[in-house]
């Protein structure tokens, strides 16, 4: 009897070790360690052993058992990681082929810029207030300081409506009046707004001018707002917005609704400063316009031009965008082109 | 307006690079969009940046002035002669040149006194004269018809001044510059091209613009001489003025020189007028341009003789006055003019002579006839200029200048310098006096400024004499009293405010504008800063935004112009519109006629996109999300937000991975729709039978948040994909107000726990009416299967053998939990047959075995 589980083993491990497959691995399985299989026969053989080597017999099959299990576990790794290293050279897909297509979609430039915009002056505690884009020709006009048949009337061509007291608003501006209205509590409440939206003039349409855009304009009214403050708050916004360390620049200008009044230039992000087609050869962007709150418009939104001071600035998103992105040709943004809306 | 560097030069000392003048000039508002050079060579200060000039920088050795003493005949060829030129060396320089002015001079001996020109030596650069496209070339000397020939006198083309190449250039004698002088003294300049932001009236001229640079770079401004010799008999014996409306002509004043001629103006004229654009034509009209130009005042040259005539021999009396009804003018440029009923004219008793502050009219014009010229120096309001430029359509230098502003104590410098000026140009006498009817001066302007003021409001420490001394070079009168500035503000402006607080801004912009901007400080605001406020409905928006770009979608913004016309394309025939009933925002003066209201719907012109689109693109997945403009009745519309969604195409475009992909249907634009909902945590809605009249009736629905229409989605109508040839796929498309959403969408919702029993899972088929709603359908489970019945979910809709005509199967998974205890096979089996049987019994469904 000790002689055939020795040669169980032998036979067994000698069998084992020529096995390169998983299915021949459960065969031999099957045939040592399964239900019939070897071992079980002799588990079986027990009761026929004579009750005085019954129990020596009985170790020594467990220990073959266990020892059977133990190579098998072994030889199964071994062929597991073989056939894992075979198909891994042979199970090779074309990785040329073109994707599964994700869907995917995108925000409209003009959005994603405008979330730059209001993200940076967010922080600095301006909020947004929007306001509406169909006017009435004094919020758009009149009392911004610029009464009928005032020259920078013709700064601004402006689509009227069947109404000759209402327009298209050709600039953010009326959002002023109605803010510091609105918030302003009677000219008694200190005011930080963004007024972003759709604006509109009557152009001609090309490459560079639209009928429609979107402006950003930025309020602050205060008992204590200095013009340092408008430098200040704008420089950091182009820090931001540009880079943290681009130098800003201010010119004086003209706006009816302010003064004094200035245009920002941030220095070229493109040529860093050194000078580009793009700007001109000057090394100079212009990314806002600016200025101190008049007093009459201080005056027309509730608030006495004595006590209250303020500043207000505004920005194209577009232009901007058409900067960052040399997009050449400002009717892309409302073409809503898929081949173009897909870039960003 | 072009202003040329020698020009300024009479009046101001300039002692800095021009580049860099142009640089502090932008600086402080006079933007100086191009810089042109005539000869000079551009400079490059190191702090600035500019682009680079390709102009021709004249030789300073070897092109000099010189003069021709003697003009030969080429002994070869008829069409060339032979320029003896003097340039200061011993012996006279031959050119052979073929310049038609010389050829006057052909043979005749020496020239006396010789003629003044250009001459460029070999080795010299310049512009060649016979090229079409700008050609420099160097000039070696070679023979000509046998004549070696190594200088040549120049053209203006070749020298770049202008594309004149006719004759060479033939200046007068310069007392300042000898033969041989380098030319670029004698003519080299730079111009500068400054525009003028609506404030800066007062800078439309060469002093304007002097009177800056004085300020700016502290030096002092030389005024041209204004007064006049006058010698005549005295002008109000010979003229008188009668103004009707003094608002709208303050002041009106005329002087008046006898026997003139009337001729070319001296070439330092006609070069200064061509430096800054204009054409000459003769000393009295060149005159009133140079003026206009020089000191911003316009001026206005008539005929004496004419308005005599006119007045049939007695005096002639200048009338300003507005039109009679159905009044004409003919003006100088030969057009006929009606006049509007607030054109001031300037007229005589025969009738109307000139546009007042406009245009003059062709009768009393000068000509080459005239021998005695009535200079009007005038002012006029601005806004009534502005009305009649604006309905004239007529704008000329002097419109330009008066509807800006031009202060009326410029008239009688302007008339003073003008008459001077043809005096010594055209000879004659000039009538002593200058007759000035003055009936309205404006108002003296004076403003005090706290300093205190100053300092809070720039930020930064001014000092009363800083203050004082900059409004001082602006010719501000100042008087210091204590801690405030008393200031006169000078005669030639109009722009400061009597107003207290206007008048203190305009101050301050002045102060700071002179002093630069970069002096002063970039601080952070130290005032109060006004309580933070969510902006909730914003929030949303940006949520739907993201949210549908989550689900692939890309924004598109449109035009909210459209057309009536464009907007009735989405309307089937016989139908009633569901757009919303409204009047358009009607553009007055549109952009085209295909842009003039503004929308009703975002559909329209997200469909246009689509069509477009679809010439490129598999698919699309767009949405928009605008405001519509609804005229209602109140003087301002409307404007609602609303949200556009549009769906067309493969809904795996490009896919490659077997069999073609199904196009998107009515049910993407659904799911699309609940998971947005969802996203808003909006449980609160329900679909029904689509009301849009532009949506496939059977193939659209309505969404309903809380019990409201909030909106249509689905197919588009057939009979409106054919007009509007969109018919590669089917379109889905819908239209939301996004108020609703914005209302109903809760911000703080519960969470449920999580379920701690197992869930029993199972499937269930019905088979009932193929036209029954599932939606009935699942219903009645949900109401049958009760607390323990947690989801159901549809998994196939099956027709066809073994199911009997007219009906449909439908499958659903089941999933049955309780919170408490887990479920036996038992429970489970309880729900399932109250399922059944409320099917059977209400929707007279059968189980499917
Ligand atoms: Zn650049």
């Amino acid at each position: 009897m000790d002689k055939s589980i020795d040669d169980i083993r032998g036979e067994a491990i000698e069998s084992l070790a020529a096995i390169v497959d998983s299915e021949s691995l459960a065969e031999w399985r099957s045939h040592y360690l399964g239900r019939r299989g070897a071992v079980a026969v002799l588990f079986r053989q027990i009761g026929s052993i004579p009750a005085a080597e019954r129990a020596e017999f009985g170790k020594r099959v467990n220990a073959l058992r266990g020892e059977l299990a133990g190579a098998f576990d072994e030889r199964a790794a071994l062929v597991e990681s073989q056939r894992l290293a075979r198909d891994l050279e042979t199970d090779e897909i074309d990785i040329t082929l073109p994707a599964h297509p994700r869907r995917r979609g995108g925000l409209h430039p003009s959005t994603r810029t405008h979330r730059e915009f209001q993200t940076i002056w967010a922080d600095m505690g301006f909020q947004v207030y929007r306001s509406r884009e169909v006017e009435a020709d004094d919020f758009n006009f009149s009392l911004l300081n610029l009464p009928p048949h005032h020259p920078a009337r013709d700064m601004q061509d402006t689509f009227y409506t069947s109404d000759p007291r209402v327009l298209l608003r050709t600039h953010t501006s009326p959002g002023q009046i109605r803010a510091m209205r609105e918030l302003g509590a009677g000219g008694s409440k200190p005011i930080r707004v963004i007024l972003p939206g759709m604006c509109y003039r009557q152009e001609q349409v090309t490459a560079r001018s639209e009928i429609q855009f979107t402006q950003v304009e930025g309020l602050a009214i205060g008992r204590n707002i200095r013009m340092s403050d408008l430098k200040g708050t704008i420089a950091e916004f182009a820090r931001r917005m540009y880079q943290p360390d681009a130098r800003v620049r201010f010119r004086a200008s003209y706006f009816p609704f302010t003064e004094p009044s200035m245009e920002v230039d941030v220095e070229c992000f493109l040529c860093g400063g050194k000078g580009c087609r793009v700007c001109k050869y000057s090394g100079w962007l212009e990314i806002a316009g600016s200025g101190m709150v008049h007093p009459d418009v201080l005056r027309n939104g509730g608030y006495d031009p004595a006590e209250w001071s303020g500043f207000a600035f505004g920005m194209g998103p577009e232009r901007i965008a058409m900067l960052k992105h040399g997009i050449h040709d400002i009717r892309y943004f409302w073409g809503n082109d898929l081949r173009f809306l897909r870039q960003f | 307006m072009l202003v040329p560097i020698s020009w300024l030069r009479d009046f101001v000392d300039i002692d800095m690079p021009v580049e860099l003048l142009a640089e502090r000039l932008t600086l402080a508002g006079l933007e100086v969009a191009h810089i042109r050079y005539i000869g000079l060579p551009q400079q490059h200060p190191p702090s600035l940046r500019q682009p680079t000039s390709d102009h021709l920088v004249w030789d300073r050795e070897k092109l000099l002035l010189g003069r021709i003493c003697e003009v030969r005949a080429h002994p070869n060829a008829d069409r060339l002669v032979l320029a003896m030129v003097d340039y200061g060396a011993e012996e006279l320089e031959q050119c052979v040149t073929g310049a038609p002015n010389l050829f006057p001079y052909k043979d005749q001996g020496a020239i006396d006194p010789p003629i003044w020109c250009a001459l460029a030596r070999e080795g010299a650069t310049v512009w060649d004269g016979h090229s079409e496209k700008p050609r420099k070339m160097t000039l070696k000397g070679r023979e000509l018809r046998g004549i070696y020939n190594k200088s040549m006198v120049c053209s203006e083309k070749e020298l770049g001044i202008s594309d004149e190449h006719e004759g060479i250039i033939i200046l007068e004698h310069d007392q300042r510059y000898a033969a041989g002088a380098s030319f670029a003294d004698v003519l080299g300049d730079v111009v500068l091209d400054i525009e003028f932001t609506p404030n800066l009236a007062r800078c439309f001229s060469m002093i304007g613009v002097a009177r800056e640079v004085a300020a700016l770079l502290d030096k002092a401004l030389r005024y041209p001489a204004c007064d006049f010799l006058a010698e005549g008999e005295p002008i109000s014996e010979q003229v008188a003025v009668d103004i009707r409306e003094p608002a709208l002509n303050p002041r009106f004043t005329l002087t008046l020189l006898r026997d003139c001629q009337v001729k070319q103006s001296p070439f330092w004229l006609r070069r200064r007028l061509q430096l800054i654009g204009q054409r000459p034509r003769n000393n009295i009209v060149d005159i009133t341009n140079y003026i206009t130009f020089e000191l911003g005042q316009p001026l206005h040259a008539f005929d004496y003789d004419e308005l005599c005539k006119r007045a049939g021999g007695a005096m002639p009396t200048i009338i300003t006055r507005l039109p009679q009804p159905g009044e004409r003018l003919e003006t100088l440029d030969d057009v006929v003019r009606e006049l509007g009923d607030d054109t001031i004219l300037v007229a005589d008793a025969a009738g109307a002579l000139a546009l007042g502050g406009v245009m003059g009219g062709g009768d009393t014009e000068i000509s080459d006839k005239t021998r005695n010229v009535l200079l009007e120096a005038a002012a006029w309001n601005n806004i009534s200029i502005r009305k009649t430029i604006r309905e004239q359509r007529l704008h000329t230098e002097a419109s330009t200048r008066f509807s800006r502003g031009v202060h009326p104590s410029q008239a009688i410098l302007g008339g003073a310098r003008g008459i001077e000026l043809m005096r010594q140009l055209g000879g004659g006498t000039v009538a002593r006096g200058v007759l000035d009817v003055y009936p309205e001066p404006p108002p003296t302007v004076t403003v005090a400024l706290p300093i205190a003021r100053a300092t809070q409001l720039l930020g930064m420490e001014v000092s009363l004499d800083l203050a004082a001394d900059v409004l001082r070079r602006l010719e501000f009168a100042v008087r210091i009293e204590g801690e405030i500035i008393h200031t006169t503000a000078p005669d030639h402006r109009l722009d400061i405010s009597a107003d207290s607080a206007v008048g203190q801004a305009d101050l301050l912009e002045e102060i700071a504008r002179i002093v630069g901007y970069d002096r002063i400080p970039e601080t952070i605001m130290a005032d109060e800063m006004p309580p933070q406020r969510e902006n909730a409905p914003l929030l949303i928006e940006e949520r739907i935004r993201d949210n549908l770009v989550g689900q692939g979608l890309y924004e598109v913004i449109n035009y909210r112009f459209t057309s009536a016309q464009a907007e009735a394309k989405l309307l089937p025939d016989n139908m009633i519109s569901s757009l919303p009933d409204a009047d358009y925002v009607t553009i007055a003066n549109p952009a085209s006629s295909e842009r003039d209201v503004l929308r009703h719907t975002l559909l329209g012109n997200m469909l246009e996109n689509a069509i477009n689109n679809a010439r490129y693109n598999k698919a699309q997945q767009v949405f928009e999300l605008g405001s519509v403009y609804l005229q209602t009745g109140d003087l301002l519309p409307q404007e609602p937000l609303q949200l556009g969604i549009l769906l067309m195409g493969a809904r795996h475009a490009d896919w490659w991975g077997g069999g073609k992909s199904p196009d998107m249907d009515f049910y993407d634009l659904k799911g699309l729709l609940e998971s947005l909902l969802h996203a808003l945590h909006i449980s609160d809605f329900a679909f029904q039978r689509g009301t849009h009249s532009s949506l496939h009736p059977g193939r659209s629905a309505d969404l309903l948040i809380a019990g409201e229409r909030a909106g249509s989605f689905g197919e588009l109508h057939p009979q409106v994909a054919q007009r509007l040839k969109l018919t590669a796929a089917k379109a889905i498309i819908g239209e939301f107000a996004v108020a609703p959403m914005i209302e109903h969408a809760r911000r703080l919702h519960d969470i449920a726990p999580l379920p701690t029993q197992p869930a029993v899972l199972e499937d269930i088929a019905l088979v009932v009416r193929a036209d029954l709603p599932a939606s009935e359908v699942e219903a009645v489970i949900r109401q049958a299967g009760g607390r323990l019945l947690k989801d159901v979910a549809l998994f196939d809709i099956y027709t066809g053998d073994p199911i009997p005509p007219g009906k449909k199967s439908l499958a659903y998974a089941l999933t049955y939990q309780d919170e408490t205890r887990t479920l036996t096979d038992k429970n489970a089996a309880r729900i399932r047959k109250k399922i059944i049987g409320a099917a059977r019994h209400r929707l007279n469904a059968e189980l499917r075995a």
